[in-house]
């Protein structure tokens, strides 16, 4: 679970660098990249716990670079492509919305090192859901572009969200609706209703757009093992 | 000869043992790289310093999981010591407890302001460091560094940081 939660911190990372230079305006640039730094610094902190627990003698490097896309256990929602400025960001709180009562469960864990490491995740996450909410309430409550984008990138994002409560993290959906939901009315958004539900990512079976991304991200250290900076 | 019998085997024992109050004044002087006025002591990174054996060990505590600076503040760290003559360091991080703005000193908070940053305070406590007024705008709530965010005062129209409390 462990490395599920340390593959979702770093995909997302991935995704959001691939902002970096190209966001609408330079805060935002910023912005995107600060908060790809905090979920990479969750990952790197997480990989290392799970190589400590695991006990084989793996870092976080060898977890985050040698492991092929069908041992990764990131969520299918963190892996879709980040499309436009309102997907990325519709994106950013249907996670936010799950990290956060997920850090608060975690944060009170008999392990005090994952405890330690989810108590400053968690102000991270609420910080970063105030960034992803008020971005989603601007564009959907925005003009006819900016409102129809995001209520297309809700539709299309929907059916990636229910998988993220599972087994230990089902009691985590009645917070992340409730947000969710309150968020949308104030975007004037509509909640999808009976969307079809994807699953498939915590057993290692991803959509298409996880591979590429691992290449792009993996081939310095499988071209160039151990190679440092 | 017995290796003992040799004239000042002891001060080369003595010397191997690392001074603890001497490697704690070193490595207290260690500066942060993001906010060149704090020491590392001085905005809680620095944990402990221990001697363990004949090896310095220093735990620091990250701020935020992205701050970038933390390799660079393990490196100075070393070179500091080493400089000091404490050629074995062991540097740790430890996650627990948690950082938080709460562990910088109050001598640290007068010190960002003087520097042109807003100590951290609730966003509604947030005074210009220039001016001195209240209320100010909030250009961005992420800055330069992840610890920061980019304010605008209302009154003077200087734009300055503020310390995110965290």
């Amino acid at each position: 679970m462990l490395l599920g939660h340390a593959d979702d911190n770093l995909v997302l990372a991935q995704q959001l660098g691939g902002w970096i230079s190209r966001a609408p305006e330079l805060e935002e640039d910023i912005a995107l990249g600060n908060i790809a730094l905090d979920h990479l610094g969750v990952a790197r902190a997480l990989y290392t716990l799970a190589g400590a627990v695991e006990g084989r003698g793996h870092d976080e490097d060898d977890l985050a670079m040698f492991r092929d896309e069908h041992d990764y256990r990131n969520l299918l929602l963190v892996e879709q492509p980040n499309g436009d400025f309102a997907n990325t960001m519709v994106r950013q709180l249907f996670f936010d919305s799950y990290q956060v009562p997920l850090w608060e469960d975690l944060a009170s864990s008999e392990d005090l090192e994952l405890a330690g490491i989810a108590a400053r995740a968690l102000k991270e996450a609420r910080y970063h859901f105030r960034h992803s909410s008020g971005w989603v309430i601007r564009l959907g409550d925005g003009t006819e572009e900016s409102a129809s984008r995001t209520e297309r990138a809700v539709d299309a994002l929907w059916p990636f969200t229910e998988e993220m409560f599972d087994g230990a993290t089902a009691g985590y959906r009645p917070s992340w609706e409730r947000t969710v939901v309150s968020v949308l009315a104030e975007a004037r958004l509509s909640v999808p209703e009976g969307s079809h539900q994807q699953s498939g990512g915590r057993e290692g079976r991803h959509s298409e757009h996880l591979a590429s991304l691992l290449a792009e991200m993996q081939w310095m250290q499988r071209t160039y093992p151990g190679l440092k900076w | 000869m017995d290796a003992t019998d040799l004239p000042g085997i002891e001060m080369v024992i003595a010397a191997t043992r690392p001074d603890l109050g001497l490697a704690r004044e070193v490595v207290g002087r260690v500066i942060d790289p993001e906010i060149p006025v704090l020491t590392i002591g001085e905005l809680g990174i620095l944990s402990e310093v221990a001697i363990d054996g004949g090896e310095v060990v220093v735990t620091i505590t990250p701020t935020y999981s992205g701050c970038p600076a933390l390799r660079q503040i393990e490196d100075e760290i070393r070179s500091h010591l080493a400089q000091a003559g404490f050629d074995r360091v062991i540097v740790k991080t430890t996650n627990t407890p948690a950082w938080s703005t709460d562990r910088l000193t109050p001598g640290a908070r007068a010190k960002l302001a003087a520097f042109g940053i807003a100590p951290p305070t609730s966003i509604g406590e947030v005074i210009c460091p220039q001016c001195a007024a209240g209320a100010p705008r909030m250009v961005s709530r992420f800055g330069s560094t992840a610890c920061k965010a980019l304010m605008v005062c209302s009154q003077c129209g200087e734009p300055f940081d503020w310390f995110k409390e965290f």
